[in-house]
């Protein structure tokens, strides 16, 4: 108990917490405006590998570490916009659409990597983010090492959390994004365009996500794996039911999933020798399980989520 | 009526070149291998097979052809489908499908089989190998013991199976023999691929005080670089990539092996064996690479008289396949 206390207190274990977090951070917003415009995007595990490999593979193209990252939101946008077209004016399943999404963007992104680099021993590296530096700010006690000495990509996570707030809750933008997945046929009736607002909606918001996978390759870690995303994109799904569809909850879901996962890492080595470690690796999962179960309950889905909406028909 | 005409002459065309270019593959003389992997070719482990089969093919010994990032339910169907188009030795990786790739190979009596695996060989033509490389890798744990200021060496780990623990209890063993005092912090990510979550691993564990990093998969090297310890690697050489970092690294050439087996089975000679003990140093199967720059004297001088001992048959490593534990 005494153990699981001075984890807790140490500034180290908060910087992970929000190093592992940050492309949660992206993936659940990204999630997050999807359904917010009534629309689920199971497309996003394979979205964070084409974030991944694309970003890092401009980079290494000489794109610039901020070319990278435009050049990964694009791509994701893209793969955004044929799950909008598929989903919004075809109206065919969600589910069917966004899991066909995963497979082809992952096997898109393994296909040009393999192709570009067909006989390499192991990936080249690209000179990734690094922490941060910032005069004073990053000597402070505590706030200093868990804020200001991450990389500039979670300070954009960051400020991403606060943008999509501000236009959810403050914009006619968000007022009209909200209702087109509460009540689409009121945002028809105003004169507005359904399908507009659902494709661009999709768009942002895969962009978003493809920003979660660039972030591991471009800041986690220097170079593209096959299979490096590991999951990471299914957590978001649950993140943002926990969240509620409320930009500042999915923050504090992400935080938490990534408290869970620094907790289990360092309870894992030493508390090896007593319970298999395995335990401990679930941990986070298991933990996000029971905490979406009690958010859930109370959950406020957007009303019209997976329900398509063709004009003229009621 | 006119279109299913087309799509049978074309069919039939299909069929024809296919059976033109299987006839001008059996024309050639040389071995024809084929390998499988369940990971893609970058993988530490996989890519030294495809090196050593690669670096066969342009010799001209073989013919190579593979298949990565094959799943583990489907490998069956892949062993099966080379053995049928009469691939005379295939290499791959089983330790997820022990019993079935042996019920294939079982089928497939004329086919040579050498396959990674924790358990031993099938007569009349299944063989086994493995990354034999305890013998280096403990000569690495002697330089980490030695480099180890707070005693405390961390090592990340992806899955706790025999082939990855024995190298661990090697290691560990090689830093106690030259360091009574030192302790082990043992993590396993369940993954081999997942750098970001190795380099957080890595990260708690030099929170945890560790001041030197066994690097058993990627992104713990590069947790090292960024805190300015010392590493050391494991497999591959990474010591290019990481520089002054990687102290000594245990490196495993799978040469040895193929080039063996190769032989064998052109001879006709191939058996079910155990080829284990051509990564072994004394077949050139493992070996040690040091920076010495980053090394100190007195223990170059102890690592490369126990590496003697080891060549001559001296001293034999301990193995130790169980799970290895954090010290408490």
């Amino acid at each position: 108990m005494m153990d699981l206390f001075n984890i807790l207190v140490t500034e180290s274990f908060w910087a992970a917490s929000l190093r592992i977090a940050s492309p949660l951070i992206f993936g659940v917003l990204g999630a997050l405006i999807c359904e917010r415009a009534g629309v689920l995007n199971l497309g996003i595990e394979g979205i964070f590998v084409v974030g991944a490999m694309c970003g890092w593979m401009a980079v290494w193209l000489g794109a610039g570490l901020w070319g990278g990252v435009l050049v990964a939101a694009l791509a994701g946008g893209l793969f955004g916009l044929l799950h909008a077209f598929l989903t919004v004016p075809l109206g065919l399943s969600q589910h069917v659409s966004g899991l066909g999404i995963t497979l082809f963007a992952t096997s898109v992104s393994y296909f040009t990597y393999r192709t570009a680099l067909p006989n390499v021993s192991s990936p080249p590296r690209i000179e990734p983010f690094q922490p941060m530096d910032v005069p004073i700010l990053s000597d402070l006690p505590f706030l200093g090492p868990v804020l200001f000495q991450q990389t500039a990509l979670t300070w954009l996570a960051l400020l991403m959390v606060a943008l999509v707030w501000y236009v959810m809750d403050r914009t006619a933008l968000g007022v009209a994004l909200k209702a087109v997945g509460d009540n689409p046929d009121s945002v028809d009736a105003q004169g507005l365009s359904v399908y507009a607002l659902r494709i661009w909606a999709i768009v942002a918001g895969s962009a978003m996500m493809a920003l979660g996978g660039a972030f591991l390759t471009m800041s986690a870690f220097d170079a593209f794996f096959f299979g490096m995303v590991n999951g990471r994109g299914w957590v978001c799904i649950a993140l943002v039911i926990f969240a509620s569809w409320r930009p500042g909850k999915a923050l504090l879901g992400a935080l938490l999933f990534g408290a869970f996962d620094a907790l289990q890492v360092r309870l894992q080595t030493e508390m090896g020798a007593l319970v298999p470690g395995q335990v401990f690796l679930m941990a986070p999962y298991i933990l996000s399980i029971v905490a979406l179960v009690i958010a859930a309950r109370s959950a406020d889905y957007p009303r019209a989520l997976l329900t398509p909406w063709f004009k003229g028909q009621r | 009526m006119k279109i299913s005409m087309l799509r049978r002459t074309f069919l039939a065309a299909m069929v024809a070149s296919f059976g033109v270019m299987s006839a001008g593959v059996a024309a050639a003389e040389k071995l024809k291998v084929a390998a499988i992997y369940t990971l893609p070719v970058e993988q530490q482990w996989i890519s030294r097979i495809h090196k050593a089969l690669n670096t066969a093919a342009e010799r001209g010994d073989i013919e190579y052809s593979f298949s990565e990032s094959v799943a583990n339910t489907d490998y069956e169907r892949v062993m099966r489908e080379y053995a049928e188009q009469g691939m005379q030795l295939i290499v791959g990786e089983v330790f997820a499908l022990e019993r079935a790739a042996r019920k294939v190979a079982k089928d497939y009596p004329e086919t040579a089989f050498l396959m990674g695996s924790s358990f031993g060989p099938v007569a009349p033509n299944f063989s086994v190998f493995d990354n034999w490389i305890h013998e280096p890798s403990y000569l690495t744990g002697m330089v980490a013991g030695a480099a180890t200021e707070s005693n405390l060496i961390g090592m990340v780990g992806g899955y706790a199976i025999p082939e990855v623990n024995r190298l661990m209890h090697a290691f560990m063993d090689g830093a106690r023999a030259v360091n009574p005092e030192v302790k082990f912090l043992v993590n396993f990510i369940d993954s081999w691929y997942d750098p970001p979550k190795a380099k957080e691993s890595a990260f708690a564990m030099m929170d945890a005080g560790a001041d030197v990093m066994y690097a058993e998969r990627f992104g713990v090297s590069d947790a090292a670089v960024e805190r300015g310890i010392k590493a050391i690697g494991n497999v591959i050489d990474t010591s290019g990539d990481y520089p002054g970092t990687i102290m000594a690294s245990a490196i495993w050439h799978m040469e040895a092996t193929v080039d063996k087996a190769v032989s064998q089975v052109a001879a006709g000679t191939f058996e079910a064996a155990d080829y284990g003990q051509y990564s072994f140093m004394a077949y050139g199967g493992g070996s040690l690479v040091m920076d010495e720059s980053l090394v100190d004297a007195e223990t170059v001088a102890a690592v490369k008289a126990k590496e003697t001992e080891i060549l001559d048959g001296l001293f034999r490593v301990n193995v130790n396949d169980q799970r290895p534990v954090s010290d408490n």
